[in-house]
């Protein structure tokens, strides 16, 4: 464990904060002002006294050495982790003005330290002990797995059912029945215990209202659910990776036991799409020995951000391990062993035919895909009626965005950025077009600029 | 995929679209191309389409592209240090109304100290960060006081933008030509065709740049319109030739007293007013003189005023307004523009070579002191007077200074403001250590940021008394806010010891102590924050 001795970055540090709110919060905190009795050791512990609004300052303590990332103490009430005063603190850290010297850590933050030691390596020799006692009684679970099918099955054979009637009658008629209907099969699917086919049923119910055009759409995306379940019935004649598709796309998710890569991997975007009951953060990640893009989810409450955060334009060393399935890019997030660095490396860029070929190429894996993950290299933010599109700047070929991309405002920092200069864009490349998450300016600084 | 197709069988000849008609029919009235009838009639339909999809999918092509916007103008200002980009993202970041309202806690406010940094920034000449124009231009639109600033230091590639965005329009009206560099005056022909065809915003703008650089220029080419111009462009055009006033504008000043319109007249008249070597200055000089003598016949020498009885055609064309305002006596009011307009180089001499210190200490007969003093307040300010003025303001700790006297904060601010940095900053903090704060807001606005050593102290002095006398903080929030944007931040460390909660003393509003230790905790903060935005700024 070395990674202490390096001071981190703001950058770094802010990559941290769970939210916007939390960023700006910890932000204000960075400052010499309310903190008293600030210090660090040498073993990777940050610690200090922040005056609040109250009359006892927070205790706030922070453990930069751990392989997981950095864990976080604070006496302070918040819920965000880290918390404003942890974000804070580290900033102060990260500024190196000597308010946070080198020292002996208090007893408060000692006890903390060396209790989460303890906890971590009994963690350790348990995990050794109990690997074996986990995966426990291998009988159950192959039972348990079979109940699911069997109730998998009987949804998807009543789904079948569902979209024949609605074929037989028409889409026309779906515009009148409404959303109730669907959100009706939705329930039905969850209890068959297949959320992927609840999902997309849910899903169904909005086109109807989403304006010209939605028959097309209606049956585009009836036909996919219909391929969906008539994969899952016969998944048995299917090849094994294109079952584990089937098997994820209905909603059995695996366990990410592909063999651990080991690779620098270049944080390429995190977003965060948020309904009534959860938020999900996707991090695009680069390989940059391998070459491989994969995705990590991580999940939060309603309402709260997911605990992985990773520095967009940040490179760190780590190892991923990919879930099963062809043309599945998920992955999750083994041990990491560096913490994220600036770096110069960007993705390698096509053009914008060869993005949609390497998204027709995409579907034979994976029919149910939307989009991939693709860098154009060199294009320019083009304006089109009321639309905007990524014009090849060595061709006359363009990429429109996607509708719900060009009422971002985020666009406008894209547009920005390139002046009507050609620029590096990673984003989602699917039928409905491209979402930019990431640019690079070929002028200038050259920083990663998030759009998402 | 042999699955796909296995289940579904080719869609003979079934285009797309008659898959579409079929299934918005439903298949109970139209049969699926290529199937037969009957219950299994949707199954294909759904096997057809799924094949449809994924070939239309899989085919999908990039479009044409359309024509590609010019690109934006090179910035050739060098590009902002990384850390200073992330402090300004950070201050662009904090909206009103984002902060959680209400009480603010010890916390700084960012959007306050993003004028300051725009400044700084432009000072250095920075180049902002591309992907920051747009929410530089969204705060630019939201508060106008920051649109100098934030489009200066936007650049031309905020102009680029806003062409292409309807909701910055703005920027390009606030710079006329849309960001096309205005003409200097060596250039005659380019000059001359924006004069004649220009919008007006161009054109005043157009006359302002070139008063700067060329002030003869700038008149001359106004005079060859002058005649055809309306009457509202005039007073505009006029108004522009306030900087840079010089002798030789006179004839052409002189030749707009005799305009149409009374406001232009009025304009000419003062600006002329502030030529203390014009004929209308003389003029002034002479009626305010035949108003205003010293009587030595008494014991002490006192000044007598004798209002005028008329405003003849004469005072009038030099833009003395004949009708007072309501419920002011019309020879005082002839009176005070007469003063205010004659230059103060001639009391002197009327009144036996005394400094103006002596003549602000003669006694005034028949209780003509305010108005008379009020006027010459009002001449120090038109003329730029820094003898008279520190005369009328008279010492910082006199009595009079804070209470309601002949000379008006207001007028003392404006009258502050014709001093030396220096000089202000020493009056202020002399007027603050002997009235306090109550009354401080408006002459501190006028001091230079960041206050002089001395006006900091007083003012930090003022608010540890302001607290122990027991009151509450947000009874000098103006001026605690007004501390966080311009102490010296290097006066932070003075500041250390208020920021703790006292113990609370008897006379003392209940909780008051730990409302102040928070206000310090904030200005310190705040200091700190605007030391770090400086460093960040600096030129390597």
């Amino acid at each position: 464990m070395t990674q202490q001795a390096v001071r981190w970055t703001a950058d770094q540090v802010l990559a941290l904060a769970p939210d916007a709110a939390s960023r700006k919060a910890g932000s204000k905190l960075g400052a010499a002002g309310p903190w008293s009795e600030a210090g660090s050791s040498d073993e990777g512990t940050v610690w200090g006294l922040c005056r609040g609004s109250g009359s006892k300052p927070y205790r706030t303590v922070i453990d930069i050495a751990d392989s997981t990332g950095p864990a976080y103490q604070c006496s302070c009430p918040s819920r965000k982790f880290p918390c404003k005063h942890a974000l804070g603190l580290l900033l102060l850290w990260a500024g190196a003005d000597g308010t946070v010297p080198r020292g002996q850590a208090p007893d408060w933050a000692e006890q903390w330290i060396a209790g989460r030691r303890e906890r971590a390596q009994e963690k350790r020799t348990a995990g050794g002990a109990s690997g074996a006692a986990s995966s426990g009684d291998p009988e159950a679970a192959r039972r348990r797995a079979e109940r699911r099918a069997v109730r998998i099955t009987a949804g998807a054979a009543e789904l079948e059912q569902r979209l024949a009637d609605l074929l037989r009658g028409g889409l026309a008629s779906a515009e009148q029945t409404g959303y109730g209907l669907w959100e009706e099969t939705a329930a039905r699917m969850v209890d068959a215990q297949a959320p992927g086919l609840a999902a997309r049923v849910r899903e169904l119910g909005t086109i109807p209202s989403s304006g010209p055009g939605w028959p097309v759409r209606l049956l585009e995306e009836c036909a996919l659910l219909h391929l969906l379940d008539q994969g899952w019935l016969r998944r048995e004649r299917l090849p094994d990776d294109l079952a584990a598709t089937v098997r994820s796309r209905v909603g059995i998710s695996g366990s990410a036991d592909g063999p651990p890569v080991r690779d620098r991997w270049l944080v390429l975007a995190q977003y965060d799409t948020a309904d009534a009951r959860l938020t999900t953060r996707r991090i695009w990640l680069y390989g940059a020995e391998s070459g491989r893009t994969v995705l990590l989810l991580s999940y939060g409450a309603a309402g709260r951000a997911p605990e992985l955060a990773l520095p967009v334009g940040l490179i760190f060393e780590a190892e991923v391990s990919a879930y099963p399935g062809a043309g599945q890019l998920r992955a999750a997030l083994g041990e990491r062993f560096t913490p994220p660095a600036p770096t110069a490396i960007r993705p390698p860029g096509v053009t914008t035919s060869q993005a949609t070929a390497r998204y027709g190429e995409a579907l034979r894996a994976d029919p149910w895909l939307d989009s991939c993950p693709v860098t154009l290299d060199r294009v320019v933010p083009t304006p089109d009626g009321d639309s905007w599109q990524l014009a090849d700047a060595d061709g006359d070929l363009a990429l429109p965005l996607t509708p719900s991309a060009r009422s971002r405002p985020d666009l406008w920092r894209l547009v920005a950025l390139s002046g009507g200069a050609p620029v590096t864009v990673f984003g989602e490349c699917g039928h409905r077009g491209f979402t930019p998450l990431t640019a690079w300016a070929e002028e200038g600084t050259g920083d990663a600029v998030p759009l998402c | 995929m042999n699955t796909i197709s296995a289940s579904a069988g080719a869609p003979a000849g079934g285009s797309w679209e008659e898959l579409v008609t079929v299934a918005l029919l439903g298949t109970e009235r139209r049969t699926p191309p290529g199937s037969t009838p009957g219950r299994e009639a949707p199954v294909a339909l759904l096997g057809a389409a799924a094949v449809e999809t994924l070939r239309r999918r899989a085919g999908v092509r990039p479009a044409r592209a359309a024509a590609r916007p010019e690109p934006a103008a090179r910035d050739p200002r060098p590009a902002l240090p990384p850390a200073a980009a992330r402090r300004l993202a950070m201050l662009l970041a904090d909206r009103p109304g984002t902060g959680g309202g209400g009480r603010r806690g010890t916390a700084p406010d960012l959007m306050e100290l993003l004028p300051q940094w725009l400044a700084l920034a432009n000072a250095r000449g920075f180049a902002a960060p591309p992907q920051t124009l747009p929410a530089l231009l969204d705060a630019a639109r939201g508060r106008t006081d920051l649109r100098p600033a934030a489009l200066a230091f936007a650049g031309p590639r905020a102009l680029w933008l806003a062409r292409l965005n309807q909701e910055w329009r703005f920027a390009l009206r606030s710079s006329p030509g849309g960001g096309a560099a205005l003409p200097g005056p060596e250039e005659a022909e380019r000059v001359e065709q924006l004069w004649q065809e220009g919008l007006f915003a161009e054109r005043v703008a157009l006359l302002s740049a070139i008063r700067a650089k060329d002030p003869a220029a700038a008149r001359d080419l106004l005079a060859t319109t002058w005649a055809t111009e309306r009457a509202e462009d005039r007073l505009m055009f006029l108004d522009s030739l306030r900087s840079g006033l010089c002798a030789d504008d006179e004839p052409f000043l002189e030749r707009a007293l005799a305009d149409r319109s009374r406001n232009v007249r009025a304009t000419a008249a003062e600006l002329l007013s502030a030529l203390p070597g014009s004929a209308l200055a003389g003029r002034m000089a002479a009626r305010a003189g035949s108003c205003v003598s010293l009587d030595r016949t008494g014991g002490t020498p006192t000044i007598v005023v004798e209002a005028p009885h008329e405003c003849d055609a004469g005072m009038e064309r030099d833009g003395v307004v004949p009708k007072a305002p309501a419920g002011r006596g019309e020879r005082s009011w002839w009176l005070g523009q007469l003063v205010e307009a004659a230059p103060l180089g001639t009391w002197p001499e009327r009144f036996g070579g005394r400094a103006p210190e002596e003549i602000v200490a003669l006694p005034v007969a028949d209780d003509w002191r305010a108005e008379l003093h009020a006027a010459w307040c009002r001449a120090a300010v038109r003329q730029r007077d820094p003898g008279w003025s520190r005369a009328l303001l008279g010492a910082p700790s006199a009595p009079e200074a804070g209470g309601p006297g002949a000379v008006s904060l207001a007028e003392r601010s404006k009258l502050l403001a014709t001093l030396g940095a220096d000089e202000r900053a020493e009056w202020v903090a002399g007027f603050i250590g002997t009235h306090g704060l109550s009354e401080a807001f408006q002459l501190l606005g006028v001091c230079a940021v960041p206050w002089a050593g001395a006006l900091g102290r007083a003012v930090v002095d003022a608010l540890n008394i302001a607290r122990d006398a027991g009151s509450y903080p947000w009874s000098f929030s103006g001026v605690m806010g007004l501390a966080e944007r311009c102490l010296d931040p290097a006066e932070a460390v003075r500041l250390d010891g208020l920021t703790s909660v006292p113990d609370e003393s008897e006379n003392a509003a209940p909780g008051a102590g730990g409302y102040w230790a928070e206000a310090f905790q904030r200005l310190v903060t705040t200091l700190r924050l605007r030391a770090a935005m400086a460093s960040e700024l600096a030129v390597p």
